[in-house]
């Protein structure tokens, strides 16, 4: 039985844990004449063995909640990368771990942590902290800002006991030599106005605000101490953009340098070729003197101009793997010391042909690999273009209206349901509703939909759209990382980083290539060394370098991540999100294709469509009196009447005395007149005579439409019909996808007839009808089953599972909803076509990707034999080295080169 | 056969068994990482050419947190990416970029630069989960 002796309510603290466990529970311990109540037994030990740490906690907790709120924060804490119902606990549990923790609770739909907490023993970073410590970044701003007037160390730590004080700051570092703050809060909590008048309050001059940056979820996120890196921080992306242009001029400087000297270095190393005079051919002491030379200045091309050679073959080494890195450098030291040894010591060789110099493979390898890495620089950036485009469509500042008055404040301050205003012409700073006004907004950003849309008091809007031409002002519903934009560009982050399975072909040569290649060379030398025509040694070297040279593991590396960036970069450009490098790949070898039909296929609600009179009515009569009665009802049917009355610009009467009879219809009097609206039943029940109208009807019903009988004053007027209508491009993009040579199948639950009606006007043989909401994934299953590649699209709510089930699930997302779970590509732009479009642009980017690897394989394949002498016994065809590192600079350059033509994929609907 | 033939073949033949063992048969040597006292595993993986260490053993279950300060400028290493996990970070070039991960399975999953050219592992074993928590509660 129940045990009734329990001290208070019925639910009860644990101490240790501090979770709220049912009381009674089956773990507790009477100690003192206190009952202590455990969620577990692990608890109930930990506090037989300290009772002591626990029962002070215990006694502070039940008092001071119950008495007064006084020194108790109430905190919400946006957290990111909450992917489960289960991760909740475990965030609940890290932060229970800590002192002074009143309740927690975390919404697991808004992404939110609320936390009471006594502000004296637990302070909001320790707070984050725990977040933190169960795994998950919590959503948090950071502003810097330059401050004046600082003079000694006490300034910076009174202005950052100040800041810390405020509820919302979570850290705050202040820098004497760079007069400068970070500071870490909550937007919502504070904003940016507050923080500063802190700090002015105290006295200091704000100079210079350096703007708000932001740590993007899932790439790396700032962490309160680290403010010391993030003092120069202006946003990743230009760093970065600014390190790439750095890059590329040292290279370039390192390419003019190696370049300019070779070509003494080339004339000299030649003299029979260019007829030189006497004193400088071969033998000459003028000529030895030159090499002499020429062997020096190699060292400043080899140790600057090829620096990054030998640190990166280094660093390889050391970590023992190796790179191109290390084979350019193994391949122009061996050059070098051989042409050195020939030049200082000529003795040593066997004979004096030997005693030959290769200074000039030395300037011409390292000036154009260097300058092949140059170009690839530039090209890359190139293919990164998307990504910098989505980031840079981001608003930067919001109008809100904040009690009666607007401001102008950053983006990342914008909570929810904050009002914001927008005239024409601006940018939508995050998502939301619109609650006042109207106008045509631009989304093209965003959907790829090239038509400005018309939005009106409820409906939608979404973040980095501009709005056209009225002002209207909505409520913020997604704000920060929520937003549809923020999730866009994660989810293209993360596809673009993921790896299409092709890869691993690669993946798995990759590790062996740059060893065999030395490996190869190595045994080139000995090859040519033992078998080869005279002078063997230098033959022998000559091949050496010259594999080491040519062979190119970038190509291969960057065949695949190349055009698989484009590719995503280039669906995001047309509002489709590729989730994956495998979802791309197995697009394109689709067998079939299930189209869900509401929604998908049609427009998921109804509309008028047939308006059939009789006995002497005018069209417009019988539609305006039937949407009269129905004008205050609000059934999808009904609606559709009243829309399609008002698109015709029908004045609509006020109904009297109306009338719903369940089953049959509605009945009611409008402009003096007796209307009834209703099926067959209702028209017999009121004994309307139909005649021809029957047949009609029922023609109607076989097209897919409902049709509705409409009498006025006892007399039969006509038919009103209402259907679910066809998206207007759903026709030739059903065409598209059977010309892409895939099968097309509907599904739907709709009877067998409305179904084979809509699929004849689309163009679909194949027919699943009937067919309840929870057995869609299990026909797409049977399709499967028939040995078929099955791509499934729908709506993503009610056709969760059969989009899993499919090889390839296809969300066709509305508005701001992108991040739709199941599936592998989301369409944002409500259309068929966007399908189309996935399919085409994922077969391009596949052939890209094969191109490149072929490219890849096919150029070292190739390249490695003859670079090794293959070709010499039969044709006497040996390469140059200097042939070889050009071809090797302008493989990897022609690989990114490739993948940036996918930039211009354009589809063929 | 020439006295220099055979010790070149002799040479040869050695040169390359070296480089095959050395690049592919020799033992790497991984990184424990320990589990500080905030419950997280965290490291810092130096990049210059390659990533050091490159081969990290982490617990699973874990936050991991990995700090990249890529040390260069040359763009191979401009991005490391987590392929198994989905996961990159552009790293800035002098700074401390963190990747913060956690990762429950226990296995191999590497982190590369986006040619694959500069390599790393990370070697997530099984915790010890319940000899761990008592000191942590």
């Amino acid at each position: 039985m129940l045990n009734q002796e329990k001290p208070h309510s019925s639910a009860a603290h644990d101490p240790v844990c501090g979770m709220e466990v049912k009381s009674p529970s089956k773990y507790y311990i009477n100690l003192l004449d206190k009952r202590y109540e455990f969620c577990s037994e692990k608890c109930q030990n930990e506090f037989a063995l300290y009772p002591n740490k626990y029962i002070e906690k215990a006694n502070n907790v039940q008092p001071s909640y119950k008495t007064t709120s006084y020194g108790i924060e109430k905190l919400s804490l946006p957290i990111i990368g909450l992917h489960c119902i289960s991760c909740i606990n475990n965030i609940e549990k890290e932060i229970k771990k800590l002192d002074g923790i009143k309740n927690v609770h975390v919404n697991y739909a808004a992404q939110t942590a609320h936390v009471e907490f006594k502000s004296g023993e637990t302070t909001t970073e320790d707070i984050i902290s725990a977040i933190k410590n169960a795994g998950y970044q919590t959503g948090k701003s950071t502003l810097k800002l330059g401050i004046n007037g600082m003079h000694c160390g006490s300034c910076v730590t009174k202005i950052e006991k100040e800041l810390k004080k405020k509820s919302g700051v979570i850290s705050a570092a202040v820098d004497l030599g760079s007069e400068s703050a970070i500071i870490n809060y909550i937007p919502g909590l504070i904003d940016t106005k507050e923080i500063k008048n802190v700090i002015e309050k105290l006295g200091y001059k704000i100079f210079d605000t350096a703007g708000v940056s932001k740590g993007y979820p899932g790439k790396a996120a700032e962490e309160p101490g680290k403010e010391k890196e993030e003092k120069i921080k202006e946003g990743p992306v230009d760093e970065n953009q600014k390190a790439r242009e750095k890059e590329y001029k040292t290279l370039m400087h390192k390419f003019i340098f190696a370049g300019i000297l070779s070509l003494p270095v080339i004339l000299f190393s030649y003299p029979d070729l260019w007829g030189l005079p006497a004193q400088f051919q071969k033998g000459a002491d003028l000529l030895k003197t030159i090499w002499l030379g020429m062997s020096l200045l190699s060292l400043p091309v080899m140790l600057w101009s090829g620096s990054q050679f030998y640190t990166g073959a280094w660093a390889a080494f050391k970590n023992r793997s190796a790179n191109m890195h290390t084979l350019i450098a193994t391949g122009i030291s061996a050059a070098w010391l051989y042409s050195t040894a020939a030049v200082l010591f000529p003795g040593i060789f066997p004979s004096e042909k030997l005693a030959d110099v290769f200074f000039d493979v030395i300037f011409v390898v390292v000036a154009l690999v260097v300058l092949g890495m140059a170009l690839e620089i530039r090209a890359k950036g190139k293919s990164s273009e998307a990504i910098k485009k989505l980031i840079g469509l981001q608003a930067k500042t919001a109008r809100v209206q904040r009690e009666g008055k607007e401001l102008d404040i950053p983006i990342e301050e914008v909570v929810l349901d904050d009002t914001i205003i927008v005239r024409p012409g601006e940018k939508i700073p995050v998502d939301g509703i619109i609650t006042d006004g109207s106008s045509t907004v631009d989304e093209s950003m965003i959907t790829g939909e090239s038509i400005p849309v018309e939005k009106n008091t409820g409906d939608e809007v979404i973040g980095a759209s501009i709005n056209k031409t009225g002002s209207f002002k909505f409520k913020a519903t997604k704000v920060g990382k929520d937003t549809a934009l923020a999730q866009i560009i994660q989810m293209v982050e993360q596809a673009q980083s993921s790896k299409a399975p092709i890869q691993r072909v690669v993946d798995n040569v990759s590790g062996y290539f740059v060893p065999a290649v030395i490996i190869m060379a190595i045994l080139s030398f000995v090859t040519w060394y033992v078998f080869g025509p005279v002078p063997q040694l230098v033959y022998a070297l000559i091949v050496f370098v010259t594999v080491l040279v040519i062979a190119c593991p970038c190509a291969l590396g960057l065949a695949t991540p190349i055009s698989l960036m484009v590719g995503v970069g280039k669906g995001a450009e047309n509002g489709i999100l590729i989730r994956s490098g495998d979802a791309l790949e197995t697009a394109q070898k689709l067998d079939a294709i299930v189209l869900d039909k509401t929604g998908t296929i049609t427009e998921g609600k109804p509309s008028l469509t047939d308006v059939i009179v009789s006995n002497g009515f005018e069209e417009d009569e019988v539609l305006a009196l039937s949407a009269s009665v129905e004008k205050f009802s609000e059934h999808p049917l009904a609606e559709a009447i009243v829309k399609g009355a008002e698109d015709k610009n029908l004045t609509l009467a006020e109904p009297k005395e109306f009338n719903a009879i369940p089953g049959y219809g509605v009945e009611a009097n409008a402009n003096g007149k007796k209307i009834l609206l209703g099926n067959l039943k209702m028209m017999k029940k009121f004994s309307i005579q139909l005649d021809n109208l029957e047949e009609q009807s029922s023609k109607l019903a076989d097209e897919g439409k409902t049709p509705m009988f409409a009498a006025i004053d006892g007399k039969a007027a006509g038919i009103i019909a209402v259907a679910d209508i066809i998206k207007p491009d759903s026709i030739s993009a059903i065409a598209q996808l059977k010309k892409l040579g895939l099968e097309v199948v509907m599904i739907t639950g709709d009877n067998r007839r409305t179904a084979n009606a809509i699929a004849k006007q689309v163009g679909i043989d194949r027919v699943l009808s009937e067919v309840l909401p929870e057995d869609k994934a299990f026909n797409v299953q049977k399709l499967q089953n028939e040995g078929k590649k099955v791509a499934m699209v729908g709506d993503g709510i009610n056709d969760a599972p059969a989009l899993a089930q499919a090889d390839i699930g296809l969300a066709i997302g509305t508005g701001t909803d992108v991040a739709i779970e199941a599936s592998d590509i989301t369409l944002i732009k409500g259309s068929l076509k966007g399908v189309v479009l996935a399919i085409q642009l994922s077969k391009a980017t596949m052939k890209n990707i094969k191109e490149n690897l072929f490219g890849a394989f096919f150029y070292n394949g190739l390249g490695l034999p003859i670079a090794a002498g293959l070709l010499y016994p039969f044709f006497g065809i040996l390469l140059s080295p200097i042939i070889a590192g050009a071809a090797m600079a302008f493989s990897s350059v022609t690989v990114v080169t490739n993948a940036n033509r996918l930039r211009r994929f354009k589809a063929k609907v | 056969m020439t006295i220099d033939q055979i010790l070149v073949i002799v040479g040869g033949l050695g040169l390359a068994a070296w480089v095959a063992w050395y690049f592919w048969f020799s033992e790497k040597k991984a990184v424990k990482v320990q589990l500080a006292e905030s419950g997280i595993q965290e490291a810092v993986i130096k990049v210059q050419g390659g990533y050091t260490p490159d081969v990290l053993i982490f617990e699973a279950g874990k936050p991991i947190k990995l700090n990249f300060i890529r040390e260069e400028t040359a763009g191979c290493t401009e991005e490391v990416i987590f392929s198994d996990l989905n996961i990159s970070a552009t790293l800035t070039p002098f700074k401390t970029i963190p990747v913060e991960l956690k990762i429950d399975k226990p296995g191999e999953y590497d982190f590369h630069c986006r040619m694959g050219m500069v390599k790393g592992k990370l070697i997530i074993q099984q915790s010890l989960e319940n000899s761990d928590l008592k000191k942590s509660l």
